[in-house]
Parts: C-alpha cells; sequence; structure tokens
C-alpha cells in the first residue's frame, strides 16, 4: 500500500467492492462469484469458515463485506458472523434456503444486516453495497475524524517501530480512506477538490501535528480553542480554519479511542450499566475485567447522563492483546455527554475501532482515560477525580512508561480499543478530553482521591499485565488527551491525550475542572465532517491505528511506551503519519 | 436453415423442461449470466453441481441404510442437498427434496426412503435431459451464427 491509495478515493463506489463469499457448496460459491462479478465487485470465494476468517484476519482492511452460508460443515454460520462483526465490524449478509423465520431472526440477532434466501437474485446482491455505505456513513460521521487521529498516532508509532506498523498504517489508511470514500462519495468532497470548509489541503505533517499537539496541552486541555493553537504555533501559512478542522479531527480521534476501547472490550455489547452513581471509580474498577458490562449503546447518549462501559473483557486469548476489552467506564461519560453518539454510532465507532488493529490498543488507553474522567454521574470535578485515582493505581501496576497514567494504561488496556469507541461516544466531547487529561495526571492530581477504586484499580493493573501493550497504549492515549484539552471533544481528546503522553498534570487539572464545560460542549457534527474533509488525515489514522496495533504488539511493547510516551516521538510518529 | 433448426430445436427442449416443471427460474438466472468470459457457464454450473452432490447423494444412502434411522442427520444432508439444488434451479427434485424433510421430521422412516428413492428418479431425469439439451445446444452453435448469410 502506498500513500497513493488514498490520494485516489473511488468515485465509482460501489463498483470495486469487495466481497468475501463464505459458502462449502461449490455450485453456490461459483454462482455467486459470478453473479458479483457481473455486478462489478471483487470477489473473494471461499468454502471454509476458518478459512475465511483467517483472511479477513489477514487483511483487516481487505475486505468491505461479507456473504455466508448459514450451514457449514467446519463452523457455524452464527458463530463466524459474530466473529466478523466482532473482530471486524464488517457487514455481514447470511444465505440459507431455509427462510425459516426463527432460522432469520436468529441471523439478525446474530448482527447480519440481511438474509438472503437461495437461489438468489443477482438483483439482490446487486444491492448489498448498501449495507457498506450505510456503515459508512455512520462510521464516517462520528469517526472518521477519530480514526485519523489515531490512525496517525499509529501510524507514527508504527513507522517507528516497526516496518509492520506502516504496512498497517498503510492498509489502515486504504481502510479509512474506504470508509471515507463512502463518505465523499456522499460528501462528494474527496472526488472534487475540497474546498468547502478549507481554502487548501492542508498537510498536517508530523511536525505540524506535534506543534498543533504542543499548543494544545499549552493552552489547556479544556481551554483549547482553534485562535489560541493558531497563535502558538506560530506556523504563518497555517489558517484558524486549518487548525478548527483538525482540533475536530484530534478530538474525535481520542474519542473513537475511547469508544473503541469499550467496544472490544464489551463485545460491541453495551447495556446501561447501573454505576453506583457516587462511586465512579467502582463502575469501571471495581467491575474486574471478567465482569462484563454490557454497555447498551443507549448509554452513549449521555443525555441520560449514565455512560456504561462496555465490560472489559481481554480478548488477550484470543491473541490479539489490542482486543482487550477494557471495562470503560464509557457508561460514566454518559453524564454531561450529549448523545451525539448514537448507539449505532458507538457500535460503529466500536467496530470501527475493532477493526482498526491499531484501535484495541489505543481505544483502550483512551478508554481508560475516559473512564476516569468521564463521571457520568458526577460533576466533571468529581468524576474525574475518581476516575483518576484509580487510573492512578492502575497505571502504577502498568510499565514505567505510563508515568503519565498508568491508570489510564490499564484501563485502557482493556479499553485501549474501547476508549476509541468511547471517543465515538464523544457526546460528551468536552468531558471525555478533560476526563482523559484527568486520567493522566490523575496520579499526581489525584492521589487524595478516593481510595476505594483503589482495589478495583488494582485488579485493573493485573488485567492489565496481560495486556502489556496496554501501558502503551496509554501513553499514547495521554499524548492525545493533553492537546484536546478542548471540551468539544472529550472522547476525542482523550484519544488524544493518550496518544500524546501529555503528563502535563496542569492541563488536566484544567480538564477536570473544565468539566462543566466539557460536558456542555457536545461534539459538533460539523467537526466531523470537517474532519471527514481532511480524508488524508483519515489515512494517515488509519494506518496510526494499523501501525499502532503492531506497535502494540507484546514483543514491540517494550519499545513503544518510550516512543509513546515521549511526546517527541509522537512528532517523529506524526511525520510517519503525515504522509499525506 | 439447420442452424436456425437446430437452435429452434434446443429452445423447444428447454421450454419443455420449464412447462413440466424440471427447472425454474433460477436456471434463467445462471443464462443471463453467461457471457463472453464464460460462454459455457451454465453448463459448466450443472457438471459442477452433479459432480458435488453425487457425494450428497451417496452420504444419504448410507445415513439411510443405518438402523435406526438418524433423522437429524438425515435432515442437515437434505438440507445441505436442497440448497445445492437449488443453484441450478432443479424444481423438481427440491420438491422430493422438501417432502424427504417433513417425512424426516414426522420420524418417518418409510417415507423418506420412497421420497429419497423418487428424488433419485428426478435427479437423473433431469442430468439426461439437460446433458441432451447441452449437446444440442453446443451443436447448434452460437444463434448469431445461424443467420449469418452464406
Amino acid at each position: 500500500m502506498d500513500n497513493g491509495c488514498f490520494s485516489s478515493p473511488r468515485c465509482d463506489f460501489p463498483a470495486g467492492l469487495r466481497v468475501l463469499v463464505v459458502d462449502d457448496d461449490p455450485t453456490w460459491l461459483k454462482i455467486l462469484e459470478k453473479m458479483l462479478k457481473k455486478c462489478n465487485y471483487e470477489v473473494t470465494t471461499c468454502c471454509l469458515a476458518r478459512h475465511a476468517l483467517n483472511l479477513l484476519r489477514e487483511r483487516k482492511d481487505g475486505y468491505d463485506i461479507v456473504i455466508s452460508d448459514v450451514n457449514m460443515p467446519d463452523m457455524d454460520g452464527f458463530k463466524l458472523l459474530e466473529h466478523v462483526g466482532l473482530e471486524m465490524d464488517l457487514p455481514v449478509i447470511m444465505m440459507s434456503v431455509d427462510g425459516e423465520t426463527s432460522r432469520v431472526m436468529k441471523g439478525v440477532q446474530h448482527g447480519a444486516c440481511d438474509y438472503l434466501l437461495k437461489p438468489i437474485r443477482m438483483k439482490e446482491l446487486r444491492n448489498i453495497w448498501q449495507h457498506v455505505f450505510r456503515k459508512r456513513i455512520h462510521e464516517a460521521k462520528e469517526f472518521e475524524s477519530f480514526e485519523s487521529f489515531e490512525s496517525i498516532h499509529l501510524m507514527r508509532n508504527g513507522s517507528e517501530l516497526s516496518d509492520d506498523g506502516n504496512l498497517f498504517a498503510v492498509e489502515d489508511v486504504t481502510s479509512t480512506k474506504k470508509r471515507k470514500d463512502a463518505d465523499n462519495k456522499h460528501d462528494d468532497k474527496e472526488c472534487t477538490d475540497p474546498s468547502s470548509t478549507k481554502k487548501a489541503r492542508v498537510v498536517w505533517s508530523v511536525d505540524l501535528h506535534q506543534k498543533f499537539v504542543k499548543a494544545v496541552n499549552q493552552i489547556g486541555f479544556d481551554k483549547v480553542g482553534p485562535k489560541k493553537i493558531l497563535d502558538l504555533m506560530n506556523v504563518p501559512w497555517l489558517t484558524r480554519e486549518n487548525v478548527a478542522s483538525h482540533l475536530q479531527k484530534y478530538r474525535l480521534y481520542l474519542s473513537r479511542i475511547q469508544k473503541e476501547n469499550d467496544q472490544r472490550s464489551s463485545s460491541c455489547g453495551m447495556k446501561h450499566s447501573d454505576f453506583p452513581s457516587k462511586d465512579l471509580g467502582s463502575f469501571g474498577f471495581q467491575n474486574p475485567v471478567n465482569k462484563q458490562r454490557d454497555v447498551s449503546i443507549d448509554s452513549y447518549n449521555y443525555s441520560d447522563g449514565s455512560l456504561q462501559l462496555p465490560n472489559v473483557e481481554t480478548k488477550s486469548h484470543e491473541g490479539d492483546p489490542k482486543r482487550i476489552v477494557s471495562q470503560s467506564t464509557i457508561a460514566k461519560k454518559g453524564r454531561a455527554l450529549n448523545g451525539s453518539i448514537t448507539d449505532t454510532n458507538m457500535r460503529e465507532s466500536l467496530r470501527v475501532g475493532l477493526n482498526q488493529t491499531f484501535a484495541p490498543l489505543e481505544s483502550e488507553g483512551n478508554h481508560a482515560v475516559f473512564d476516569c474522567s468521564i463521571p457520568t454521574q458526577y460533576s466533571w470535578t468529581e468524576v474525574p477525580d475518581m476516575q483518576l485515582k484509580e487510573e492512578h493505581k492502575s497505571l502504577v501496576h502498568l510499565e514505567d512508561s505510563f508515568n503519565q497514567m498508568p491508570l489510564h494504561g490499564k484501563q485502557h488496556h482493556i479499553h485501549v480499543d474501547q476508549s476509541q469507541s468511547v471517543a465515538s461516544i464523544s457526546s460528551a466531547p468536552s468531558i471525555t478530553g478533560e476526563e482523559v487529561a484527568a486520567c493522566i495526571e490523575a496520579k499526581p492530581l489525584f492521589s487524595d482521591y478516593k481510595n476505594d477504586h483503589g482495589s478495583s484499580v488494582n485488579s485493573i493493573g493485573n488485567a492489565v499485565d496481560t495486556f502489556p501493550i496496554q501501558p502503551g497504549s496509554l501513553v499514547m492515549n495521554d499524548q492525545s488527551l493533553e492537546p484536546i484539552s478542548t471540551t468539544n471533544s472529550g472522547l476525542k481528546t482523550q484519544g488524544y491525550n493518550n496518544l500524546s503522553c501529555i503528563p502535563d498534570l496542569e492541563i488536566y487539572q484544567r480538564s477536570l475542572l473544565l468539566g462543566s464545560e466539557a460536558a456542555s460542549a457536545p461534539l459538533d457534527a460539523d467537526l466531523h465532517f470537517h474532519w471527514l474533509q481532511g480524508d488524508c488525515y483519515n489515512m494517515n489514522f488509519g494506518l496510526q491505528s494499523i501501525g499502532m496495533s503492531e506497535y502494540y504488539d507484546p514483543g514491540l511493547i517494550a519499545e513503544a511506551p518510550t516512543h509513546l510516551y515521549d511526546s517527541a516521538d509522537y512528532s517523529v510518529i506524526d511525520q510517519g503519519l503525515f504522509i499525506a | 436453415m439447420d442452424k436456425i433448426h437446430s437452435h429452434r430445436q434446443v429452445a423447444a427442449i428447454k421450454h419443455s423442461l420449464f412447462d413440466q416443471g424440471y427447472l425454474d427460474e433460477q436456471f434463467i438466472q445462471l443464462e443471463e449470466l453467461q457471457d463472453d468470459a464464460n460462454p459455457n457457464f451454465v453448463e459448466e454450473i450443472v457438471t459442477l453441481y452433479y459432480r458435488d452432490s453425487s457425494r450428497l447423494i451417496s452420504n444419504l444412502d448410507h445415513t439411510l441404510e443405518r438402523n435406526p434411522l438418524d433423522f437429524n442427520k438425515l435432515d442437515t444432508l437434505m438440507h445441505q442437498f436442497k440448497g445445492s439444488s437449488s443453484s441450478i434451479g432443479a424444481k423438481r427434485v427440491k420438491a422430493e427434496c422438501t417432502l424427504f424433510r417433513e417425512y424426516c421430521r414426522a420420524r418417518n422412516g418409510e417415507g423418506c426412503r420412497r421420497s429419497f428413492q423418487q428424488m433419485k428418479k428426478e435427479y437423473a431425469t433431469l442430468r439426461k435431459k439437460l446433458e441432451t439439451y447441452f449437446q444440442l445446444a453446443r451443436q447448434a452453435g452460437p444463434l448469431e451464427t445461424a443467420y449469418r448469410p452464406k
């Protein structure tokens, strides 16, 4: 993959849609292949579910949609459906000769976006692109920016750490790009010159982004604003609009990471958790990783003030540390967050996050931060404190590199992916950022916070151990959090803070205090779109995320943290990312 | 003239297959998929079907010989076979499959065996008819050539 991939978005969507067909019946496989080719789709056939999963895992962003038969010898179609939904977050269409209502219902319950009856008509296949498009729109709207930022970080880390990172980054970029394509098509920006909001496309190089992050951190997570950042950055050719849109993306990115962390942990199942209203710490931390909290997506609608964090499910057993599902206290975030992120979005963001290899790590980190900082039910200041405390503890257990927010790491590790998803929840944008910041800063700042969370934190810490990556991921989050400081993207910022490794306690403190500010600042949908415009970002982000995953590879963890935590590294990473 | 006649013959066979309920709309779908890239697509699919489904039939045969009958397994196998048969639009064969599955659910072993025999008959009949059809179609050649002036 080269950068050129995302420089030319698909304007002829849905042509070229990459479909993976799984069916044990060779006759049907051949027919479907022919039919799909006639629709101008790119077809890959597979007669074994296991093989299909391998294909999907190998190329995380290699496919847009999966069509699978229900009855297969080696694996139940529904199981495959679940796996794909969780791991790759791709739309899956089920097929069967059996059209019994119960079967169809089961399919839908397991997450199938459609259920086709055999014999399948070609006209039915012609329209499968709608499922991809729909998903992209949702994703793009909420998480495009997250992804971008995320991928940027990932890319940086990835490129720094290994070649794989680059590879991932590229892939991610492509996927991000593809997502964007759908959206672009929608916006008709990609194909044309994105000039609606920006005069000219700004390439956010690593250096530039670093300056941006530094400025954000300097100003204060919660107080950040495009003008201030612009002034601090002191880049003559940069305009306020450039900064504003980049800021949005950054925020979204953080949110997304959070969200993804959440998602991962909760297996995309989030139900309103009953947070102990008073005990934030208990919320996220007390629920051990094992505890599966289903945070309903609804919870993400912070309006009700209860952000549910998906239970952290360490999916490490799956061999993918990134998956670590952290019990993000996303639910907490719900507090003041505007539920701009609908359940669907959350899911999608989560899924998106899941897709991103990197996502898990980052999101987790972010997530953790999120949890810390987003006291759904408490005032800003309160919640973050609690969060921080817990995070501190968990952080302590984490690697040293997480000096900033060891706790974050912990929680995040679970949430890493989730944080992204949580980020998506960004409905509580400001809060998120602050919270995250708070979390990051937690250590020094919140030492006097309640200690009841300590235990939970510890437990989380243990969980973290299993995911060495976490610390690294957390660090990332820290970084990301800081720059975001603006309240608008609580979630986003989180992601950002994490990435930026900003151990600036002051900033976090401010973030915490800003709570109210953050809470009231819902993510601006426009921001999303601004973000979207920067498809190049997305690409980068995608890469980043990919890189991150690579980065967070346990084997690499040792290295990662240092890279991550160092803001200087951050810029280096940026370099890798901002290829555009 | 010969060509046209051949084509008419081919068309007649096809019509009768549809009229007599041997084939359904799926077969037409397959024909529509046939193009320059795959000029013998339909025949390839049918060949593939018969090759793959023979395996399923022998499985069913073996399972029907067991005593007592494992109806669940029979149902599963037949479900697979039915799905496969739907791929070429083998209408009569599919109908027998459905009947077979009903007998399975009713735990009617005798009914299963009877229906299975009937299904195999339909399966064989269709195969012969399709073989004739494809043979004639190949002999007739592409439709355009039939009208090429000499």
